[in-house]
């Protein structure tokens, strides 16, 4: 009988402690306040200001209190027109910008051209240390109020591009044609700034005052947000809800859990160890659709094993030899789509996003890998490895796919490696240090959904995020003429432009990024933007 | 005993110099936190320098460290990147923290000594089995498992309590990710002062108060506890310590914006700052806890005297 009471004494320990564990709820929270979502949030990594904010959680708030000149329609990209009447050019270098009657800031000062002009001209000026400073940069008299140099002081305040005419129109003259310049002005980092925020700008970061469909009710920083629907909004996208309430979490399970347990009506960003449940188990309410994001492998060409003709076939053997399909899902669950191009499936085909391009070289083809490595005298050093931060994104996972796709096709353990980097400031400080030895992760968010977005920063000549060091005049010419083109001709030249660095291939496309979202059964209408962030104004709480 | 406290609070200095430089230099060793700040892009050389020169980043080490122990002197611990100064973060992430921290550390002792007096009374027996079991099995699962489990159960599937805890963090709400965060601190208890009651029942003083005819309760307590609880202060104190920063898996699971949470982020976001701030503190309370460890020692065991 001995093993008998043993065991009812566990049992009763155990029963003790579920007790103890219960007792202590003060029962589940409430079904929130009526017309409010509730959604996830992070915590923004900078200050909350347009030109100072560069990562999704910030640029969320941005998107729901400020509207620019432009608006990026949640469904197709385009630019449409927000608070810009019109945009005109001759030449497609001097710009002249209306500013449609109406529109206010939520405090109800008037949105004016200064509105505009003093905003960018706070944002481009280097002594503010705006990390979007760079937006401004292909207005005429940035490098005055910019100086590249490290230590170089300004030698002006405003750029001399940009000259207000009356209360509702100001020009801009760039310092090279752009043909596509007003698609891009969409981006939070143009947006304008009430006066408060240049004679205030302490209590402005506290309570941020904009222009959008919201208004910042109260910010408790770190924990939580409230914004109200801005009742004298003059866009058309006015609110459908009452407000949102933006909630900081720790860690997007716990969102997730929450979402589960009916305290929280969306959280964006699925974790990725829930990707293969959600769809079961939010019943459907779960959200994957393209978002602007392409992940790439760089190579550093700054280094001569990776230079020359041989350097090349290399690359092309590598990228044969990763087999996208079955890695995008058997770790992803159908949020990654197998790469085709430079650029990403919401910019459409007119766009200029086509999954062919890249042809063969994109396509698992494990004979025609070997042969190319073989022919090129093989890997560099015999192996290779893939560096990437593994702080956040579950990086590691594909990292091991991928190499081990690589190693099987070589037949050979040791081909390819792992080398992960901690953090993602340590990754980012070897890659502007030129220290990379193998290939690395080059994971590129839109700015703004534009074609020339996909490749001018990535791929042009000494460009700020041209990681891999690829340099080519015909790139560069071609990328030239498209910006100096009319529309209608730019994107044909600037697929022309893709087509030469797929060839050339400093970068093998892997895969496009979804974004993921789930929803509480109290609210309907919610879809992602083509940035993956949630289009507030479109959610109703019913 | 006034020499002695003086004693050892001079002695926390060095230790507490020591711990900063080495933190100051792991951190700031890592890499070059203004990159971070960047995204995908490669800095902007004239604003990183800027920002470097704000940061005090592009002084050699030994003068950053020596100008950020002039700061925190006066109670300046700097400014997070994202432009809020270390000092509040501090205030806001300590007290749910520490609340968290009480919740369990009363859950841990209460609940580990009483499971530990009860087994260690009944050595041998069906009780002891399955308290020694059940600390075995609350040893070898981690944190996050049972936190997480804890979490699916009582929070979605039969949703006694909010899976996640609010931004005000009070102590009805701290319960549960009290329970997750004292089990393992709980089961060592248990076991601590199930070996030592059960060695000190055979103690001469034991069966002297026994003989004498004490009510058990009296013997228990006064006779037999006092002396047991010796090494369990000795845990408890160090478990302060590894209580705060142990709760970076349980306050990520439970979305409480305390101390791991920030310390999670500024190590994700390399913001030197804001780790080095808040180990500092980490440090000042770990060193304070042990003091107070070796000062109850007196209390307990009036054998025990410091000069």
């Amino acid at each position: 009988m001995r093993t008998a009471s043993r065991l009812t004494g566990a049992v009763a320990v155990v029963a003790a402690l579920a007790a103890v564990a219960t007792a202590c709820g003060s029962g589940a929270t409430g079904r929130g306040e009526t017309g409010v979502v509730r959604a996830s949030w992070g915590d923004p990594q900078h200050p909350l200001e347009p030109a100072n904010t560069n990562e999704v959680q910030g640029g969320k708030v941005l998107d729901m209190i400020f509207r620019g000149l432009k608006r990026y329609d949640p469904r197709t990209g385009r630019a449409v027109n927000a608070v810009a009447e019109s945009i005109t050019t001759e030449d497609q270098r001097n710009f002249t910008v209306r500013i449609a009657d109406g529109w206010e800031f939520s405090d109800g000062t008037p949105v004016t051209a200064e509105s505009f002009v003093d905003a960018w001209n706070y944002g481009a000026l280097v002594t503010n240390n705006q990390v979007n400073s760079y937006f401004f940069q292909y207005i005429e008299g940035y490098e005055d109020v910019h100086p590249a140099a490290e230590d170089a002081r300004p030698t002006a305040e405003t750029m001399s591009g940009l000259a207000v005419k009356d209360d509702h129109t100001f020009t801009v003259r760039l310092n090279q044609k752009f043909s596509q310049w007003p698609e891009t002005l969409g981006y939070n980092a143009y947006a304008p700034l009430p006066e408060s925020f240049f004679t205030d700008r302490e209590t402005w970061l506290a309570k941020p005052v904009g222009n959008g469909p919201y208004k910042v009710d109260s910010y408790t920083k770190g924990q939580s947000m409230r914004l109200s629907r801005n009742e004298n909004y003059s866009g058309t996208d006015k609110a459908r809800n009452e407000g949102v309430e933006l909630r900081v979490y720790t860690d997007t399970n716990t969102a997730y859990t929450d979402l589960q347990a009916g305290n929280l009506d969306v959280a964006d960003d699925i974790p990725a160890s829930q990707l293969k449940n959600a769809e079961r188990d939010l019943d459907g309410r779960y959200v994957n659709q393209p978002a602007g994001i392409i992940q790439t492998l760089t190579f550093p060409l700054y280094r001569r094993e990776w230079q020359g003709e041989d350097g090349r076939r290399i690359r092309q053997g590598i990228s044969m030899a990763i087999d996208r399909e079955e890695i995008t899902e058997r770790i992803y669950h159908g949020t990654r789509i197998p790469a085709g191009d430079l650029t990403s499936p919401v910019l459409g085909a007119e766009g200029g996003h086509s999954r062919d391009l890249c042809g063969r070289t994109c396509t698992y083809d494990p004979e025609r890998a070997r042969k190319l490595i073989e022919e090129a005298g093989g890997l560099p050093g015999g192996s290779i490895t893939l560096t990437s931060n593994v702080d956040t994104g579950s990086h590691r996972q594909w990292m091991e796919a991928v190499c081990n796709s690589i190693n099987n096709v070589l037949d050979d353990n040791g081909a390819c490696r792992i080398r992960p980097v901690g953090t993602f400031a340590d990754y980012r400080k070897d890659i502007a240090a030129d220290e990379m030895t193998g290939m690395f992760r080059a994971g590129w968010q839109m700015d703004y959904p534009l074609i020339q977005n996909f490749l001018q920063p990535l791929y042009y000549t000494n460009a700020s995020s041209n990681d891999s060091g690829y340099s080519s005049e015909e790139f560069d010419a071609l990328m030239d003429r498209a910006n100096a083109a009319e529309r209608s001709q730019a994107v044909e030249l600037f697929r022309e432009a893709e087509k030469v660095v797929l060839r050339d291939l400093p970068a093998v496309p892997l895969w496009y990024q979804n974004g993921t979202a789930g929803y509480s059964d109290r609210v309907k209408g919610v879809r992602l933007n083509p940035f993956s962030v949630p289009v507030f104004t479109d959610i109703e709480v019913v | 005993m006034g020499r002695y406290v003086i004693r050892r609070l001079l002695q926390m200095v060095p230790v507490f110099a020591g711990t900063t430089l080495l933190i100051f230099v792991m951190v700031y060793a890592l890499g070059d936190p203004v990159a971070g700040l960047f995204g995908d892009r490669a800095p902007d050389p004239a604003t990183a320098a800027r920002l470097r020169a704000e940061f005090d980043l592009d002084k050699p080490l030994w003068q950053q460290y020596l100008l950020y122990l002039g700061k925190i002197f006066t109670g300046d611990f700097g400014t997070a990147f994202n432009g809020r100064p270390v000092a509040e973060l501090m205030a806001t992430a300590f007290p749910a923290t520490v609340r968290l921290m009480l919740v369990a550390l009363v859950i841990e002792t209460v609940v580990g000594v009483v499971l530990g007096v009860v087994a260690g009374l009944r050595r041998g027996r069906g009780i002891d089995t399955s308290v020694l079991l059940l600390t075995l099995l609350v040893i070898s699962v981690p944190t996050f498992v049972t936190g997480a489990t804890l979490q699916f159960l009582l929070g979605v599937k039969w949703p006694l309590v909010s899976p996640a805890v609010s931004g005000e963090a009070r102590f009805g709400e701290l319960l549960l990710p009290g329970i997750v965060l004292a089990l393992v601190s709980l089961a060592y208890i248990a076991r601590l002062t199930r070996t030592s009651v059960a060695e000190n029942t055979r103690a001469d003083h034991v069966r002297t108060a026994v003989a004498k005819g004490l009510p058990r309760r009296r013997v228990i307590t006064h006779h037999l506890l006092r002396n047991s609880l010796i090494p369990v202060v000795t845990f408890l104190g160090a478990d302060i310590g590894s209580l705060m920063a142990g709760a970076l898996v349980t306050e990520r699971i439970f979305n409480i914006q305390g101390v791991g949470y920030h310390l999670y982020q500024g190590v994700l976001r390399q913001n030197s700052p804001t780790v080095v701030g808040f180990v500092t503190i980490l440090v000042l309370v770990f060193l304070a806890a042990n003091l107070l460890v070796d000062l109850l020692y007196a209390v307990l065991d009036p054998r025990i005297r410091y000069a």
